[in-house]
């Protein structure tokens, strides 16, 4: 019982909270980022443009099927190549923004093929221009389809932060290692700090996207959207 | 068809990409001159351990690394850059060390690493900074009393990736498996679940393990030389020697010899003597 | 990265073959268990959806690493001795179970209410219909997303390089130290990857198109 209240010392906590805070910043800067890229790449690739989509198909595949570990080395070792010279941080917020930007992108897509034909057309009837019915018309009504998958797409990202340990993120994974590293018998109650930790971010989160569900809501409940939810759900 | 046909085009192109930006790769990096950018920066990058206690090891305390090569990391900072230079420390492990010094993340790498003909292919090393040699831990009242006891199917040995010690006991006993993980304190970690029945690499870094883990020895003593060098990228001739210059400088100093007593005078059956200079 | 190819062929084939075996492993028991979550969910008794709900949330919500590593680490301390790769297979299954169990659970509601009362009147137990006139129509229409799952497994079983589990990424890992090219290596591993999974990505496409 006492090794137990010594991993939970305050200096331990407080180099746990410092980890937990680098893993909640790379989150929220990746998530940031590849929505935004997600949304601009899955439609480009919805759209058909000559050349570009078929590229951006292809390129979204590739990602989409390697494992993020791969992708992490890749920016990590690779990029300064390119000229660029990331710091661990830099480097898992850009592998992870690339990785969950292809994921989102296959779910904005599924979205847009999910929304029934007779709205675009209904929209040009209207004399919308196909990228105004696209954008006003399409794209709310596939993006509230989407909510769920794209949530539970970032829940993955968090969870998947801890995989950059591999090059030294200090992220919260990082330092209950170097926790338990130093003490072995912290090992069983930085588990235990590790999993609370993360069910506490990740659950609030699918708890957030329950409410917007219901918040927002309405659409195709079952079908095209459940499944593309399953099909996202995880990295 | 036409489809399959735009599909395997695509991939020939990708692949063309990919493989140009692997030759490229084998240019870059050495166009810069380290010691003239970190002279006008008035900073030297430290690529150091931060998981390995006695030579660089994370204080939970502070979130600081400390030990011995970062000590003496920051005692060769001022050799060279003067008394107001900083030393920035970039946490690596023996997996990221080679490729990080490669690509420029760091300027040096003073992390625990034997200098070996293989790597000095790929790296420039300076005059050996500390002699350690390559021992096993194992938990107290093992029967493995020294490597060769490990010499037998069914031992498994923990290493390290990309350290030299795994590439060694495959001489030295080639009957053994040999589980490597991402750094020590997974290999540690490991050890005490029984993933393997010894923990092998450099001395140093045992005894310092032992240090905080009783119920842990270092057994059989050394069985290789490992001398432990400061690598720089190859073509960086300047900030080599300058690395060498103040080496010797903080060695003749009597600096060297504080840092060996500050981090190693209570460390039990370490050879003071020996590791003087 | 042709040299790679042609100096470390054994230790590439031996990483993909791990592997494939982990994922595959993972993948029938992961069936199984999540199978049974997925019923459990759905029952009518509330105890059992509790469980259910409690089993899958808390796979669902804490990282793969950490569970693979609680596997490597805590259980050989306590209880039984196990290897990396059985850790990091026994993570895998239980990690990809509460996804699978999710899946087969919205399979499973997508079928029409009216069909298990159908199946009721004509006699057959509760556990009679489920088999027979449920669970056939929910695995066809879940199919093209188990199949993802599958993809999703063979790259989430990259977590077997942290507990030594001998799989393509440790090959890789400990490749890329030997040979010093980490490019070229994680370059090759990563069309070793691709050959695993990218087939059966465009394959689960077609499959989705062909049932919508």
């Amino acid at each position: 019982m006492l090794t137990v209240l010594g991993a939970y010392s305050w200096v331990n906590i407080k180099f746990l909270l410092e980890g937990a805070w680098v893993t909640i910043l790379v989150s929220v800067c990746s998530i940031v980022l590849s929505y935004i890229f997600g949304v601009i790449l899955g439609v480009t690739r919805y759209v058909q443009i000559k050349y570009l989509s078929a590229i951006v198909g292809f390129v979204i595949d590739i990602i989409r099927n390697l494992p993020l570990i791969l992708i992490i080395f890749f920016t990590y070792f690779g990029l300064p190549h390119l000229g660029f010279k990331p710091d661990p941080i830099w480097a898992s917020v850009i592998a992870m923004a690339v990785f969950e930007a292809a994921m989102v992108a296959e779910i904005v897509r599924a979205g847009i093929v999910s929304i029934p034909t007779g709205q675009m057309e209904g929209a040009r009837a209207n004399g919308l221009s196909y990228w105004q019915a696209l954008w006003y018309i399409v794209l709310p009504q596939a993006i509230r389809n989407m909510i769920p998958a794209i949530v539970s797409q970032f829940i993955s990202l968090v969870k998947d932060t801890s995989l950059a340990t591999i090059i030294v993120l200090p992220d919260l994974m990082n330092h209950a290692q170097i926790i338990y590293g130093q003490n072995t018998n912290y090992t069983i109650p930085m588990f235990l700090a590790l999993a609370v930790m993360y069910f506490i971010v990740c659950y609030s989160l699918s708890l957030f996207s329950k409410y917007l569900e219901k918040r927002i809501g309405g659409g195709n409940k079952k079908g095209k959207a459940d499944e593309v939810v399953q099909d996202a759900s995880d990295a | 068809m036409r489809k399959i046909l735009s599909r395997v085009g695509l991939v020939v192109a990708l692949l063309i990409m990919v493989v140009s930006l692997g030759a490229c790769s084998s240019t870059s990096g050495s166009k810069r001159d380290v010691l003239k950018d970190d002279k006008q920066s008035n900073t030297i990058t430290w690529g150091v351990k931060a998981d390995t206690k006695l030579f660089g090891l994370m204080d939970v305390k502070d979130n600081q690394i400390k030990g011995f090569e970062v000590d003496l990391a920051k005692a060769m900072t001022k050799e060279i850059l003067g008394k107001k230079g900083k030393a920035r420390f970039i946490q690596v492990t023996s997996q990221t060390r080679m490729p990080l010094l490669a690509n420029g993340n760091i300027d040096a790498i003073m992390a625990t690493m034997t200098i070996t003909p293989q790597r000095a292919e790929q790296v420039d090393f300076s005059r050996s900074y500390f002699d350690a040699g390559q021992a096993i831990l194992v938990k107290d009242g093992s029967p493995i009393k020294n490597v060769r006891s490990l010499n037998r199917k069914g031992a498994v040995v923990l290493g390290v990736v990309g350290s030299n010690s795994v590439q060694n006991i495959k001489k030295f006993a080639p009957k053994a498996r040999v589980l490597q993980l991402s750094d020590y304190s997974q290999a540690l970690t490991a050890l005490k679940s029984g993933q393997g029945d010894a923990l092998t690499t450099d001395n140093g870094i045992l005894y310092g393990m032992s240090i905080e883990n009783p119920g842990y020895s270092v057994v059989g003593g050394t069985f290789t030389k490992e001398p432990y060098g400061i690598a720089t990228a190859k073509g960086q001739r300047p900030f080599h020697n300058a690395i060498n210059h103040a080496l010797t400088k903080v060695e003749n100093s009597g600096e060297y010899n504080k840092l060996i007593y500050k981090w190693f005078h209570n460390v039990k059956g370490f050879d003071m003597k020996g590791a003087e200079r | 990265m042709i040299s790679i190819f042609q100096n470390y062929g054994g230790e590439l084939l031996t990483g993909l073959g791990q592997t494939l075996l982990c994922s595959i492993i993972a993948l029938i028991f992961a069936l199984i268990i999540g199978s049974a979550f997925a019923i459990m969910e759905t029952m009518p008794n509330k105890f059992a959806r509790v469980v259910a709900r409690v089993y899958i949330e808390v796979f669902r919500n804490i990282p793969l690493l950490v569970i693979t590593m609680f596997f490597y680490v805590v259980i050989p301390m306590y209880i039984v001795k196990i290897s990396g790769f059985a850790s990091g297979t026994v993570g895998l299954t239980l990690y990809s179970s509460a996804f699978i169990a999710e899946t087969v659970r919205s399979g499973i509601q997508s079928v029409d209410p009216g069909q298990m009362e159908g199946a009721r009147s004509t006699g057959l137990s509760y556990w009679q219909s489920m088999r027979y006139i449920i669970l056939p129509q929910a695995f066809r229409y879940v199919i093209p997303p188990l199949g993802n799952q599958f993809i999703n497994l063979v790259k989430n079983s990259s977590v077997l390089a942290f507990v030594a589990g001998f799989d393509l990424m440790y090959q890789a890992n400990v490749i890329a130290s030997d040979s010093l090219q980490s490019m070229s290596t994680y370059m090759c591993v990563g069309v070793l990857y691709l050959i695993l999974t990218l087939p059966l990505s465009y394959y689960m496409r077609h499959l989705e198109k062909k049932l919508a």
